[in-house]
């Protein structure tokens, strides 16, 4: 059966359906400790507006004033998070996953539509490295570091050696300083959970010490519409021994934790979260939150503490009941893919305590939400004030021109990296005249 | 054609007929499911009931379109009554189809729930008393 007739009547009636059910509230606050939560708002269609690429044109992100931007690389195959290794070459992982298949009508026509504002080239499956040794913003050496991955995403690096979350295991590799490619197969830690891969992406970083990993595994659904049964060990966050390699649940109830670091001040995993989609465009604010060990963050039960989630039968209001508030909203729909703390002297006096947060972009609402680099400035270990505005640009026109997911502090050179995987491009921002760094361990 | 003899022209085309199986069954079908559904939360249900819902659409539309030349066509023949009928209860049951597909678009429970329940029992019912009007009309025509 083609599936074009439907196709062309589905979007006919969404544009008008659209008419009565986009608009988001005016004066809600969705970013910080406590946000504004509207009602539920389930409708026959969800809003849904797409921002389909259009090219950069020569031009670059947008930066706060006494910032440069450049394309350290162009031309990559799909890259989403970014590392600096102790010698300042970064690495970046290249790849797309998940294997779910179509199970509804539905699945067929939002897998198209959201397609659109995608790139259309296939991942790489691979690392690629990069070196800026004069520093000026492009790299002058760029090599396939490893070949032969599948969707890798997370990685990680403790005390020589080199952590690759692929989407269904993680793999261990030797690294030397200063070499520039990986010939031998990684050795495989422990194998993630990978059916269905809904949220294929696997999140990682180290604990400070070194002595742990995390893995942000995410939910195999939106709110369990494929039912619970694929659903265990999803909405995770995995905590393994790096000596033994045994696993256990850090934090579960955790939709879909994106992006993990570890807070200098407190030494604390941290995390970016991607909520729940359809009930309505201002719902459920994506999240940054310190992930406490055994916590319950509420998926599929409840949102944002005890909110009940009416898509989920049969309830269970003794979970809700233990769910926990995460730290700091994001706002709804913004897609919060990466995450990076800054040490040292940061980026510069405006930026010395705090997390950049990559925020891919809303499908899910009818005003553009995310599209965007944000800074959500610390104190004391703690979120300490609204989210500003970093890196944007992203979108001109309503054409989005880059997408970025994951963002890497760059302690050796004071600077921050961006993967953007619309335009398939690395970018560096950096101070436009270098501030002094003084040099702090890559963890 | 003013006086050509009606008794012997069967309503239904039998092609419009064999189309018309298409929402009778998959409409019905869908209900069956849904009701499936609510009694089990069993996820795979209401996936049926999306896909029996597309197909009854389709099958429906072509149903609906042809419904429609027949009640515009047969507006000077003794038919025009059961015709303006028909087509009237293949439009009601098509949109109320429709809006039952996105609703079955929703996501797990909310697919189907109250709303969808109900969307499922008017399109079934219409699907069915469409059928039973049509089929009606052709055997007292050819009495």
């Amino acid at each position: 059966m083609s599936i074009t007739p439907m196709r062309s009547l589905y979007a006919a009636l969404i544009t008008l359906a659209l008419a009565g059910c986009g608009s988001s509230q005016p004066g809600l606050d969705q970013t910080g400790a406590n946000p504004d939560l509207p009602g539920k708002r389930q409708t026959l269609v969800p809003p849904i507006r797409i921002a389909t690429p259009e090219g950069w044109d020569g031009e670059s992100p947008t930066a706060p004033q006494g910032f440069t931007v450049t394309a350290l690389a162009t031309g990559l195959k799909v890259p989403r998070q970014t590392l600096v290794l102790p010698n300042g070459d970064i690495l970046v992982a290249e790849g797309s996953g998940g294997s779910a298949p179509l199970m509804r009508p539905k699945d067929v026509i939002a897998g198209y539509i959201k397609s659109l504002g995608k790139t259309p080239v296939k991942g790489g499956n691979r690392i690629t490295l990069l070196r800026d040794a004069d520093g000026d913003g492009k790299a002058e050496v760029r090599t396939t570091f490893i070949d032969g991955l599948n969707a890798p995403y997370g990685l990680a690096f403790v005390n020589g050696s080199l952590y690759v979350a692929n989407q269904d295991a993680l793999l261990r590799f030797p690294y030397r300083d200063g070499i520039t490619r990986i010939a031998t197969p990684g050795q495989e830690v422990t194998k993630l959970p990978s059916r269905l891969n809904h949220h294929w992406t696997k999140a990682l970083t180290a604990s400070a010490d070194g002595t742990k990993l995390y893995v942000g595994i995410g939910s195999n659904s939106n709110v369990g519409e494929r039912g619970m049964a694929v659903e265990e060990d999803r909405a995770v966050i995995w905590e393994i021994d790096r000596a033994t390699s045994a696993h256990r649940t850090y934090a579960s109830g955790i939709r879909n934790p994106t992006a993990l670091a570890i807070n200098p001040q407190s030494q604390a995993l941290w995390s970016v979260v991607n909520e729940r989609d359809e009930l309505g465009p201002q719902l459920v604010p994506d999240y940054l939150t310190s992930v406490r060990p055994g916590a319950f963050y509420g998926w599929p039960y409840s949102y944002w503490g005890n909110n009940i989630d009416p898509r989920v039968h049969p309830q269970n209001p003794k979970m809700v009941e233990k769910a926990i508030r995460p730290d700091y909203a994001l706002g709804s729909h913004v897609a919060a893919l990466g995450l990076s703390f800054v040490t040292g002297t940061g980026l510069g006096p405006s930026f010395t305590q705090g997390a950049f947060v990559g925020q891919h972009g809303s499908w899910n609402r009818q005003d553009l939400s995310g599209y965007k680099v944000v800074w959500v400035p610390f104190a004391n270990g703690l979120p300490a004030g609204k989210p500003v505005d970093f890196l944007t640009g992203f979108i001109k026109d309503g054409h989005a021109r880059g997408r970025p997911v994951g963002v890497t502090y760059d302690p050796s050179r004071g600077s921050l990296i961006v993967a953007d995987d619309l335009s398939n491009t690395v970018w560096r921002v950096a101070p436009a005249r270098p501030v002094q760094a003084r040099f702090a361990p890559a963890q | 054609m003013p006086n050509m003899p009606m008794g012997f022209r069967p309503f239904l085309h039998p092609l419009h007929g064999l189309l018309l199986a298409f929402p009778v069954a998959l409409f019905t079908l869908a209900l069956v499911t849904d009701i499936t559904y609510l009694q089990t939360a069993e996820i795979q249900w209401t996936n049926f009931s999306s896909w029996l819902i597309v197909g009854a659409l389709l099958g429906g539309g072509l149903v609906l379109i042809w419904s429609i030349i027949l009640a515009v066509v047969s507006r000077r023949r003794a038919h025009r009554r059961p015709s303006l009928i028909y087509a009237g209860l293949i439009a009601i049951m098509w949109i109320a189809g429709l809006v039952n597909a996105f609703q079955h678009s929703q996501d797990a429970w909310s697919s189907v729930g109250v709303t969808g329940l109900i969307l499922s029992i008017i399109s079934a019912a219409l699907a069915l008393t469409a059928s039973w009007v049509a089929h009606r009309t052709v055997r007292e025509m050819a009495r």
